[in-house]
């Protein structure tokens, strides 16, 4: 079984929800995540930011979905960290 | 609880919030200042059965909270939906499943009933004396300088908020909109009156 541990997003998004309400949305997602939101480019109506969620288990659909009820459009996956783990015996 | 979260959520990214508050002032004003005008009317005019006063000012009080949602409501959804195809252009992407597709929903709705509740209520607290009144509950006052002292009441009371939310003096403020009021109640003794 392959964990996701580690994700680096391109996203474009609004200017509200803020970059604070945004990352806060994103880490209530799971129990564990660690998120870094950094803006990118910011132009009249919205933002280019770059998210980096940390987590033990990272569930990317759950992820994606939040990012699309926050009107924010995944433009890009630049980094994946997968961990594989022995199955059980 | 997590409607009320969602609606002031929904408030925060469209940035409506002050438009709500505005709206309430405003309207809660022309309430006011409405049921001010046709008190006064009716206490310089022949005295009228109390429920003649009563019917008239509930009419006027229905009136203005229909055409504070409606109107409120109308326009909000016009301007939410071109705030929304403006981001929408913007991003390049169809938002219909986003909180800001919600907000065009939702926010006209909200707005729209802070719009038309604010001159409603305001109005049936000025009328409540009058109604009492008619309903046969005995006051300590003639119930139409009851109804005129709390709508002068509100209307300082409307400037108060102003004046807390515009950080400048409570108190002046509310002296701004009371010299409206007296002013008001002065031009409907002379014009009318005469």
């Amino acid at each position: 079984m392959a964990l996701l541990k580690r994700l680096v997003l391109d996203v474009l998004k609004p200017h509200q929800p803020n970059a604070l309400e945004f990352s806060r949305k994103l880490a209530a997602v799971g129990h564990d995540y660690h998120i870094v939101l950094t803006v990118i480019e910011v132009d009249e109506n919205t933002e280019t930011i770059q998210l980096v969620i940390e987590g033990n288990d990272i569930d990317f659909e759950a992820l994606q979905n939040v990012i699309t009820s926050m009107s924010g459009s995944l433009h890009s996956i630049d980094v994946v960290e997968v961990h594989s783990e022995p199955a059980a015996e | 609880m997590r409607p009320f979260r969602q609606i002031k959520f929904l408030l925060r990214i469209t940035q409506t919030q002050d438009i709500a508050r505005r709206y309430f002032v405003v309207n809660g004003f022309d309430g006011a200042l409405t049921m001010l005008g046709i008190i006064m009317g009716f206490y310089i005019s022949e005295p009228a059965n109390p429920s003649v006063i009563v019917n008239a000012c509930m009419g006027a009080a229905i009136a203005l909270g229909v055409s504070g949602v409606s109107s409120a409501y109308v326009s909000e959804q016009a301007e939410r939906r071109r705030a929304l195809g403006e981001l929408e252009s913007a991003m390049v992407t169809d938002l219909q499943d986003s909180a800001h597709a919600e907000a065009v929903r939702w926010v006209p709705l909200f707005v729209a009933l802070v719009n038309g509740l604010a001159p409603l209520l305001i109005s049936l607290l000025i009328i409540m004396p009058l109604w009492l009144s008619n309903a046969g509950v005995v006051l300590f006052i003639s119930p139409i300088y009851a109804a005129i002292f709390i709508a002068v009441s509100l209307i300082f009371l409307l400037g108060v908020f102003l004046g807390r939310i515009s950080n400048i003096s409570w108190l002046r403020s509310g002296a701004q909109t009371l010299v409206i009021a007296l002013l008001t109640m002065l031009l409907i003794y002379l014009f009318a009156g005469a």
